[in-house]
């Protein structure tokens, strides 16, 4: 016990603060729908979803899709694997993969361009950093969680690498597998967002579609992207993958833009993202430090805190949207409230509103209601409403019940959700960081979040005060992940799963 | 001689495929005080449950694992054994804001279990005995007239588990309980039906049965089964 034990919040407390914190950041947020008639045009995108254009398609973009996902997650979990090993005992490599998992993907990719253009070589880069960075910090806790009985039972003197393959990989050998293969799924679906700021993926067509009306290529190009990603089982497997990895090389698509790399790499980091004022000069100089201080002043003051300030209020509105939406959307999937029939169809909606990129649902939402923060409201806490809510369904199907329990609405509130209740916390807290990271990216469609002001900066080409501007969103993520594990611990709930992959009990996935 | 209130006749039931009971003939009437006895894996937790659905809408049960739901409040956990007798927005009322009639009634019941301060706390924070006494208590609150409880005072002490049997005689005139401790059941039961392998091997009144007799059936178990758990 410790010393000086400060009053612990229970599950009600803690909702009711994210609920009236929720309630405050919804007065603040700017929710105008400017367009003048977002009903025709969403019964037009749905008409392309019946009527989808499979003609329109280019066939090339699904295919670098592929092979960027491929080759970014491979590259990122290979290098997260051979970082998990150190993860533990190194505060540096943890210090390093929180910040490469704190930015961004497209912030990656919006700084990778300017070194390698617009190639293969940021695409892949943009995926492989960030997810080298949550791969290693899930592996190693998937091989710290590991049941190690059989490995005390070795003989002593047994070498290291044996005890590892003997002992510790065949136990890791399934999670491990299970969550490389979710994040291929959301490599896919970042791989996909990253056409929206111009690789040659199918976001890029599916952008341009948007923009243009063009609503049955839209829609066939979705319906592509939902069947690469519901029969990903079948075809990302041990034994295809040498054959994946090598198409994925064959079929990258030719550089566009630059081709001096080395000459861009030393420009850009020796001097595009050196703040302007100190280039060149010696940092031992005390007007170096104040001239310094003199510009990043008026970054901090009009850029960093106002983007800041909007980004919690987005995020926190999001947050609580998404868990009065999980509590809707769950009972959908779930035994003991749909029936035979309604069951898998909820499985179905839920499913396809995880697998629909919340940045290409934002998108959409803005062309739809015009621009304010509900599109991104929305986008977030539709695509996390569909996440938790599945989770929550399958823990609901793993409870049992006593056999005189009540039914309907008594069993909801009196059984089902004070049972889920501390894992659903967890799920919460833990996609609040996610949550936080994507409400910063929707600022490059125009919310005024941070990544509204890293756009405009990488726009004027102010690359130094661009990346100062993406190391604040950094902060901020790391930030919000260390309040949200401080809490996870003090609610008791720290222990509980809140991998995607981490399949709960019960019954086994649709 | 009273009304039958549960009749079983040649009952079995199965489990993955593996018989637990057969042939069991069972009629219980109104006012009968009645003990499960037998071994563990016997089958009369099984046997509870073919009486539970003999007449789900007449009892009152008291299921085998507490059955708590952890994270609420004593007073939800034993407001729920009446859920069903009450709208639902006033269920859903009494979670956020207890109406001041149901505490009491419920704060009365669990007067009757020894837990009248506990009202407020949490289910979970409580002990192994307490959390059983809650769930005694929701069957009481319950109200239905025949009493059906697996095991109703595993985890308390001879002396508190008689209280808390007399106080369920008290309120249902029909009992049903499967009970391990032989004194108990000759002091609160007036019928003894023990089950040995699936097949009810002795059915008499309480008054025909002494404790040696009973205790034969438990002879190769373990664990004696005298002691209170």
């Amino acid at each position: 016990m410790r010393g000086l034990a400060l009053p612990r919040p229970g599950y009600a407390a803690v909702s009711r603060w994210f609920l009236g914190l929720g309630l405050a950041a919804l007065l603040l947020a700017d929710l105008h729908v400017t367009s003048l008639d977002p009903y025709a045009d969403l019964m037009r995108l749905l008409g392309g979803l019946v009527r989808p254009d499979v003609l329109a398609v280019e066939g090339t973009s699904i295919l670098y899709t592929v092979a960027f996902a491929v080759l970014g997650v491979g590259l990122g979990a290979g290098a997260g694997f051979l970082l998990a090993i150190p993860f533990a005992r190194s505060r540096t490599v943890r210090i390093a993969c929180a910040f490469l998992r704190a930015v961004h993907e497209l912030f990656w990719a919006l700084l990778l361009m300017q070194v390698f253009g617009l190639s293969a070589t940021t695409g892949i880069l943009a995926i492989a950093l960030p997810y080298a960075g949550i791969c290693a910090k899930v592996y190693a806790e998937i091989i710290e969680e590991a049941d190690l009985a059989a490995l005390r039972a070795l003989p002593p003197g047994t070498g290291a690498v044996s005890a590892f393959a003997y002992a510790r990989l065949p136990e890791v050998a399934e999670a491990l597998r299970a969550y490389t293969l979710y994040r291929f799924e959301c490599g896919m679906r970042s791989t996909l967002v990253l056409g929206f700021i111009g690789l040659p993926t199918m976001g890029f067509y599916l952008e341009s579609a948007f923009r243009q009306g063009r609503y049955g290529e839209a829609g066939a190009l979705l319906l592509a992207f939902y069947a690469l990603i519901g029969t990903r089982r079948l075809w990302v497997r041990a034994r295809t993958l040498p054959l994946l990895a090598l198409g994925a090389v064959l079929a990258l698509p030719a550089t566009v833009g630059t081709t001096a790399i080395g000459a861009n790499l030393a420009r850009f980091l020796g001097h595009d993202i050196v703040p302007a004022p100190v280039r060149g000069a010696s940092l031992l100089v005390p007007e170096s430090w104040a001239a310094l201080w003199a510009w990043l002043r008026p970054i901090l003051w009009t850029q960093i805190l106002p983007g800041a300030a909007q980004t919690l209020v987005l995020a926190q509105v999001a947050l609580v949207a998404t868990a009065l939406g999980a509590l809707v959307l769950f009972p959908l999937t779930a035994r003991h409230f749909a029936g035979p029939l309604a069951r898998p169809f909820g499985r179905l909606l839920l499913v396809t509103l995880r697998s629909t990129p919340e940045y290409m649902l934002a998108y959409v939402a803005l062309q739809l209601l015009g621009p304010s923060m509900l599109p991104a409201i929305l986008a977030l806490s539709i695509h996390n409403a569909g996440i938790v809510g599945y989770l929550l369904g399958r823990h609901a199907d793993a409870l049992r019940y006593r056999p005189d329990a009540p039914r309907g609405l008594d069993l909801y509130a009196y059984e089902t959700v004070p049972r889920l209740y501390g894992q659903f916390l967890a799920y919460l807290l833990y996609r609040w960081e996610i949550i936080l990271r994507e409400s910063a990216i929707f600022g490059i469609l125009g919310v005024a979040t941070l990544g509204f002001y890293v756009d405009a900066a990488i726009a004027e080409l102010r690359l130094d005060v661009a990346a100062v501007l993406i190391l604040a969103t950094a902060l901020l993520a790391i930030a919000v992940d260390t309040l949200s594990r401080a809490l996870r611990r003090s609610l008791r709930i720290a222990d509980l799963p809140v991998r995607l992959s981490a399949a709960p009990p019960a019954t086994p996935a649709a | 001689m009273r009304a039958p209130v549960i009749r079983l006749a040649d009952a079995a039931a199965a489990y993955d495929g593996r018989p637990v009971l057969r042939g069991i003939d069972l009629t219980i009437r109104a006012g009968e005080r009645v003990a499960l006895m037998g071994r563990s894996g016997a089958g009369k937790s099984t046997l509870i449950g073919l009486i539970h659905a003999e007449a789900a809408e007449r009892v009152a049960l008291v299921p085998q694992a507490a059955a708590l739901v952890r994270t609420l409040s004593v007073f939800h956990n034993v407001y729920m054994g009446r859920l069903d007798r009450n709208r639902t927005a006033h269920n859903l009322r009494n979670l956020v804001w207890p109406a001041r009639a149901d505490l009491d009634a419920v704060q009365a019941v669990l007067a009757r279990v020894g837990l009248a301060d506990r009202l407020r706390e949490k289910a979970g924070a409580l002990s192994g005995g307490q959390q059983q006494r809650v769930s005694v208590a929701r069957a009481l609150y319950n109200g239905r007239p025949i009493l059906l409880a697996d095991e109703p005072v595993s985890a308390l002490d001879r002396v508190q588990g008689g209280l808390v049997l007399a106080e369920l005689a008290r309120t249902h005139e029909t009992l049903v309980m499967a009970l391990h401790d032989v004194a108990l059941a000759l002091a609160h039961a007036s019928r003894i039906v023990v089950i040995e392998a699936g097949r009810i091997v002795l059915d008499a009144p309480a008054a025909a049965v002494d404790a040696a007799g009973l205790r034969r059936y438990y002879r190769d178990e373990p664990a004696g089964a005298d002691d209170p758990a």
